[in-house]
């Protein structure tokens, strides 16, 4: 539809004149719903006549709304308040009563059924939430058991060799332990005894052997803190007859500093 | 908008719109009476009628019927036709048809300060004759474009561009 030739064709003109048919109104109302510039000219057809009506009222005639407002008030009252009211009474005794009760009853069970529903919704997700947790909890100590069960298993072996490592000068309480698996070249360090290294130091292990004494570092436990199970496995290819813990900056040393020897104990059945 | 609430409002019986809407429409209704009866008591009672009317039958108007002035407008037109037709008004008043809206306008005593600010007088004396004939029957006497044609013997087309033609000078007059 051409929109310009819909305004010139004065059909809103006759809109705003109340001349058109009931379906021609209809279809005008239609057009202005989509076109907000017809709207706007019928809104500026009507503004013109309402300029004209006006200026065609008597001069100096007060409009007063209260003798409206006198006429439409005694009217409800007299009419719809008196009469109407007593011919009703009658037949909205029980039937409709107990017709309305029915439709509130029904429609608080529906809210209350619904309010309902919403509410098991929730403990659902509750529930799929708790249950999730559940069982990474489970994987968890699933993966515990099966680490405990493999060290078990390491220190059962017939050929470990136990070797205490008591506490020293600066650490009288300490204690540590070392599984010395010889045929695999490897020990197991047990390190539960001992205190968490302070910021920026680190724990230094060492292989000594005795005449003459000569340290050989196994390696630094930069895990220490982290690892909760405080059992470290390491290298250990020496003839090693002593070993010991120091307290080393961070990334170790060369050589043990004796004054932070921790723990030390000697293997036994060395001879 | 605000118009469109309004209305919803009155047609809920809302008291205060229905009096924004009056104070808004009042004095049309009231003139295009006036100009129907020539009586300022008859057309005063009449449009008092006409609002009370209207607000006994709010329910019965939706926005796409049309516009609510001119809904208004035709229930306005129809009640004072209707009076010029009864019994006591003919007795009373002489033939009213040759009478038109222009001989308000330009009657001294019926022009108030507002409308003659806006330029009415000056609308009234520039309009054409053919203008003012179908101004006349479709907005004062709420003719349908058919009664129209059959009265002033042309077609419907050309009472449409006519009338297109009138109210676009009428626009220019009052709404400048």
């Amino acid at each position: 539809m051409d929109i310009n030739n819909y305004i010139n064709s004065g059909v809103l003109e006759l809109y705003v004149a109340g001349a058109l048919s009931d379906e021609e109104n209809k279809e005008v109302y239609d057009v202005m719903q989509k076109h907000p510039e017809v709207l706007n000219e019928v809104l500026q057809i009507e503004a013109a006549i309402l300029k004209l009506t006006e200026a065609t009222a008597p001069k100096n005639t007060v409009l007063d709304f209260n003798k409206i407002t006198e006429k439409i008030s005694t009217k409800t009252e007299k009419e719809t308040k008196v009469v109407k009211l007593k011919a009703e009474k009658l037949r909205s005794s029980w039937l409709s009563f107990t017709g309305w009760a029915a439709a509130v009853i029904l429609g608080a069970g529906l809210l209350w059924s619904i309010q309902e529903n919403s509410e098991l919704q929730s403990k659902i997700s509750v529930s799929q939430i708790d249950n999730e947790f559940l069982e990474q909890q489970i994987e968890i100590a699933d993966s515990d058991l099966k680490q405990a069960k493999s060290l078990i298993t390491i220190l059962r072996d017939k050929d470990l060799l136990a070797i205490p490592l008591g506490g020293q000068t600066v650490a009288p309480e300490a204690y540590a332990k070392v599984y010395w698996d010889k045929s695999e070249n490897s020990i197991y360090l047990d390190v539960q005894g001992l205190p968490e290294p302070p910021e920026g130091k680190v724990y230094q292990v060492w292989s000594l052997t005795l005449n003459p004494l000569t340290p050989t570092s196994l390696g630094t436990l930069d895990d220490f803190t982290s690892d909760d199970s405080k059992i470290f496995a390491m290298k250990n290819a020496n003839a090693s007859e002593a070993f010991g813990i120091t307290l080393e900056p961070a990334g170790g040393s060369t050589s043990p500093t004796l004054e932070q020897l921790y723990t030390l104990g000697t293997v036994a059945s060395v001879s | 908008m605000q118009l469109d609430t309004l209305i919803e409002q009155f047609k809920k019986k809302d008291e205060k719109a229905f009096e924004t809407l009056y104070n808004m429409y009042s004095k049309n209704i009231h003139g295009v009476i006036f100009n129907i009866v020539r009586d300022q008591d008859i057309a005063e009672e009449i449009m008092q009628d006409v609002f009370i009317k209207a607000w006994h039958k709010a329910d019965t108007y939706s926005t796409d019927k049309g516009r609510f002035f001119t809904w208004i407008l035709n229930i306005a037109r129809n009640a004072a036709i209707d009076k010029t037709r009864s019994k006591s008004f003919k007795n009373k008043k002489q033939n009213l048809d040759a009478q038109f809206f222009v001989d308000i306008l330009e009657h001294g005593d019926s022009l108030n300060d507002k409308t003659d600010a806006i330029g009415i007088g000056k609308f009234v004396s520039k309009l054409a004759k053919k203008c003012i004939d179908v101004i006349e029957l479709l907005y004062f006497k709420g003719y349908t474009q058919k009664e129209a044609s059959e009265t002033l013997d042309m077609p419907i087309g050309t009472i449409k561009t006519r009338n297109r033609n009138c109210i676009n000078e009428l626009r220019n007059i009052v709404l400048n």
